[in-house]
C-alpha cells in the first residue's frame, strides 16, 4: 500500500476502478510522500490536504455507485500559475502576496470536473519566467535527479529540475503526484520534462484554454500535461482541453480521444529532421540520443526525411522581444491597488514604483523592463514588429515542412540537467536552454519531450517531437513508439526521503511562507 | 545597441518599477547584452512580409451584446490592500 504514488495514472484507474484501494488511500499515500519529501525537493509551495481529501472521498462515492467520470479519484499537483477558487495562487511572486482567486481556471475546473483530486499547488519559476526554477519566490525547487560520479556514487550537487515548471516536473519524477498541470510559453513544460525523465507536452496554441491562468506572454502560452507516460500524458490531455467562450483565442474545435489514437501503428509516418539544430555547444549525448531515436522511429515503421527550417536560429531572438514585450503589458496590472502586495509610499506613482520594485523578482523586472523598452515610444517597428514578421518566416517554414513530413524530431535541450548557478549569472546562456523548443512557441504548434535515454553521468535526455497545427494525437503515438523502444527512467536512489525528516503538511508550506516572506533570497 | 542610464532611467519610469543607483548601472549592461544578442534579427529580410497575428486563421468570435455577469463587487474588492466599501482606496491624486 505505501507505493501507491509510484502508480501511472493508467495503473492508478485501473486499480481504483476494481476496488484494489480507495481513492482515499491514494490521496493518503500521496500525501505523506509529500511529508516526507517535500522538504528536500520544494515542490509544493502550498499543500491542499482537505480539499483533495473531500475531492476523494466524492470520487469514492462515484467510484461505488458506478457514475465514475474519466479522471475519478486520480491525485495531480496544480502549477501555481493556475488560479484556484479560494486557494491561494501565487505564480510563485511576491507581487501576489495572499492572493486568493474567487475563480478557477478553466483547465483547473476541467480536471477537477473530470473527478481529478489536487493535492496542491506546485512551484515555478516567478512568473513562469526561468529556465531552471531558480527564480522563484519560494526557493528553487531542486530535482530528484543527480550525477553520478566515476565511482557509480550519487554526487551531492543539487540539480535543476528545468523551468519554468519546475515543481511540476520533479513532483511528477518524484512520485509526489500522479501528474502534474504546466504551462509552456518558450519550453516551459518540455525542456523540464526532458531534465528530470518525465513526459510533457505542449498542446497547439488555442487547445487549451488559457482563462485564469496568470497571464506571461498571452499570444505564446499554453497550458499541458507533464506525466510519468505518453499514455498518462495524452489521458491529461483529453481532460484539459476543451473550447472556451472565454478564451478568445481558444478553438471551437473537437477534442479527439488521444489515449485510443494511441493504437494505431505509425508504420508510413514520415519524420523531419531539421539540419538547423545540429547547433554548436549541443553535447555528443544529446547528439548520438537523436540518432538513436531517429532509428527506433524507423524500426517502428516510419520513414525519416532531412528538412530545412532555415528561420531557427532566429526563434529566440524574436522570442526574447516578443515575449517580455506581452509581458511588460501583462504585468501592468500588478500596481498594488487591485489586489496582492502594496508598499505605500508619498503618491500614487510612488506606490506603483516602490511595490513593483519590492514585488518583482531580479529576472521579472529585467524583462520587464526589456519589453518596455522595446515597446516605447520610437521602437516598436524595429523591434516588436519586426519580431513579429520574423515569428510568419518560422512559421513559414514549419508549413513548408508539412508538405512532406508529419512529424519532427529533434532534442528537446541541447545538454543534460545542470547545477544551481551554473547559467543564473548569465541571462543569455540561460535563456540558450529554450533554443530547441521556442520554435515551436513562435509558430504556435504542438510539441511533446519524452525521456530517451541517459547521460554519461546518469542524468534524463529528452526527445521532442513537434506536429502540425492540432495534430496533438501523431506526435503521442511517435513519442509512444519511443517510449517502447527507450523505457523509462526513474531516478536511482529516493534520497529525497533519507533521513525520516518528516515534516507535516502545514509545517511544509507555512515554511514556504516564511521564505517567501522573508524575500525568498537566494544566489 | 547600448542603453545608457538615463535610458534605464526613463525605462523603469515608464514601466513603474524603481530602480537604485547600483541596479540603473547593472542594467545598463543588461539590457545592452540582450539588446545586442537580438540585433541579429536585422540579417533576416523581412520587407515583404506580413508579421504574425493569429496562429491559426480564426475569426475573432462575436456574441450578443449584453451583460453576461456582474453583481460581484465583493469578489472584486476581496483581494485588495485597502478597500473601503467598494472602493479601493489610494494615495491622495487630486490636491
Amino acid at each position: 500500500m505505501t507505493e501507491l504514488n509510484k502508480l501511472t495514472i493508467t495503473q492508478a484507474r485501473e486499480g481504483l476502478r476494481k476496488r484494489q484501494f480507495s481513492a482515499t488511500e491514494l490521496t493518503q499515500a500521496f500525501l505523506t510522500a509529500i511529508e516526507a519529501g517535500n522538504a528536500g525537493l520544494n515542490t509544493y509551495v502550498l499543500l491542499t490536504p482537505e480539499v483533495a481529501l473531500a475531492q476523494a472521498k466524492e470520487s469514492d462515492r462515484r467510484l461505488q455507485s458506478g457514475d465514475a467520470r474519466p479522471l475519478e479519484g486520480l491525485p495531480l499537483g496544480n502549477k501555481d500559475l493556475f488560479c484556484t477558487n479560494g486557494v491561494r495562487t501565487t505564480a510563485c511572486s511576491k507581487i501576489l502576496d495572499d492572493f486568493k482567486p474567487t475563480y478557477e481556471s478553466t483547465v483547473g475546473a476541467n480536471l477537477w470536473n473530470a473527478g481529478a483530486v489536487m493535492l496542491g499547488k506546485l512551484n515555478c519559476d516567478e512568473f513562469a519566467m526561468g529556465s531552471s526554477n531558480e527564480t522563484s519566490a519560494f526557493g528553487p525547487v531542486v530535482s530528484p535527479w543527480r550525477r553520478k560520479g566515476a565511482d557509480g556514487a550519487l554526487k551531492p550537487d543539487k540539480l535543476v529540475p528545468g523551468g519554468s515548471s519546475g515543481g511540476s516536473s520533479a513532483a511528477v519524477a518524484a512520485d509526489l503526484c500522479l501528474a502534474a498541470t504546466g504551462t509552456d510559453t518558450g519550453g516551459s513544460i518540455r525542456q523540464p520534462a526532458a531534465l528530470t525523465g518525465t513526459v510533457g507536452m505542449k498542446p497547439t496554441y488555442g487547445r487549451c484554454s488559457r482563462w485564469g491562468i496568470v497571464a506571461f506572454a498571452s499570444s505564446l502560452d499554453q497550458a499541458g500535461p507533464v506525466a510519468k507516460t505518453v499514455r498518462d500524458a495524452a489521458i491529461m490531455l483529453k481532460a484539459m482541453a476543451s473550447h472556451d467562450p472565454k478564451d478568445s483565442t481558444s478553438v471551437d474545435a473537437p477534442v479527439p480521444d488521444y489515449e485510443a489514437a494511441l493504437s494505431e501503428s505509425i508504420k508510413g509516418l514520415r519524420v523531419g529532421v531539421p539540419k538547423e539544430y545540429r547547433v554548436e555547444g549541443m553535447s555528443k549525448e544529446a547528439d548520438e540520443l537523436w540518432s538513436r531515436g531517429i532509428d527506433w522511429l524507423k524500426a517502428a515503421g516510419a520513414t525519416i526525411h532531412d528538412i530545412s527550417l532555415p528561420h531557427t536560429k532566429y526563434a529566440l531572438p524574436a522570442y526574447y522581444i516578443v515575449a517580455p514585450a506581452e509581458a511588460s503589458s501583462n504585468l501592468a496590472r500588478y500596481d498594488g491597488v487591485r489586489y496582492g502586495l502594496r508598499v505605500p509610499d508619498s503618491d500614487v506613482i510612488g506606490t506603483y514604483e516602490s511595490t513593483r520594485a519590492a514585488g518583482f523578482g531580479q529576472e521579472v523586472r529585467r524583462r520587464v523592463l526589456i519589453g518596455t523598452y522595446v515597446l516605447s515610444a520610437g521602437y516598436y517597428d524595429a523591434y516588436y514588429l519586426k519580431a513579429q514578421k520574423v515569428r510568419t518566416l518560422i512559421k513559414r517554414d514549419f508549413d513548408e515542412a508539412w508538405n512532406s513530413v508529419d512529424v519532427v524530431l529533434t532534442p528537446t535541450t541541447p545538454t543534460p540537467a545542470f547545477a544551481f548557478g551554473e547559467k543564473s549569472g548569465d541571462p543569455i546562456a540561460m535563456y540558450l536552454e529554450d533554443i530547441f523548443t521556442v520554435t515551436v512557441n513562435m509558430a504556435g504548434l504542438p510539441g511533446i519531450s519524452v525521456p530517451a535515454g541517459l547521460s554519461g553521468q546518469g542524468t534524463p535526455l529528452g526527445l521532442q517531437l513537434i506536429g502540425k497545427p492540432f495534430d496533438e494525437a501523431t506526435i503521442l503515438r511517435a513519442a509512444l513508439a519511443i517510449e517502447d523502444a527507450a523505457g523509462r527512467f526513474a531516478p536511482p536512489e529516493r534520497w529525497w526521503e533519507a533521513g525520516g525528516k518528516t515534516a507535516p503538511a502545514s509545517k511544509a508550506s507555512k515554511k514556504a511562507d516564511l521564505k517567501k516572506k522573508s524575500g525568498g533570497k537566494k544566489k | 545597441m547600448q542603453v545608457d542610464e538615463a535610458t534605464v532611467r526613463r525605462i523603469a519610469r515608464l514601466a513603474r518599477i524603481k530602480i537604485t543607483e547600483a541596479e540603473a548601472k547593472g542594467l545598463e549592461t543588461e539590457l545592452s547584452g540582450i539588446l545586442d544578442w537580438v540585433e541579429q534579427l536585422k540579417e533576416v529580410d523581412t520587407s515583404s512580409v506580413e508579421p504574425l497575428t493569429r496562429i491559426v486563421p480564426i475569426e475573432l468570435r462575436k456574441r450578443e451584446d449584453k451583460v453576461t455577469d456582474g453583481d460581484i463587487a465583493d469578489d472584486i474588492v476581496k483581494n485588495a490592500p485597502m478597500v473601503e466599501d467598494h472602493y479601493f482606496v489610494v494615495p491622495k491624486v487630486v490636491e
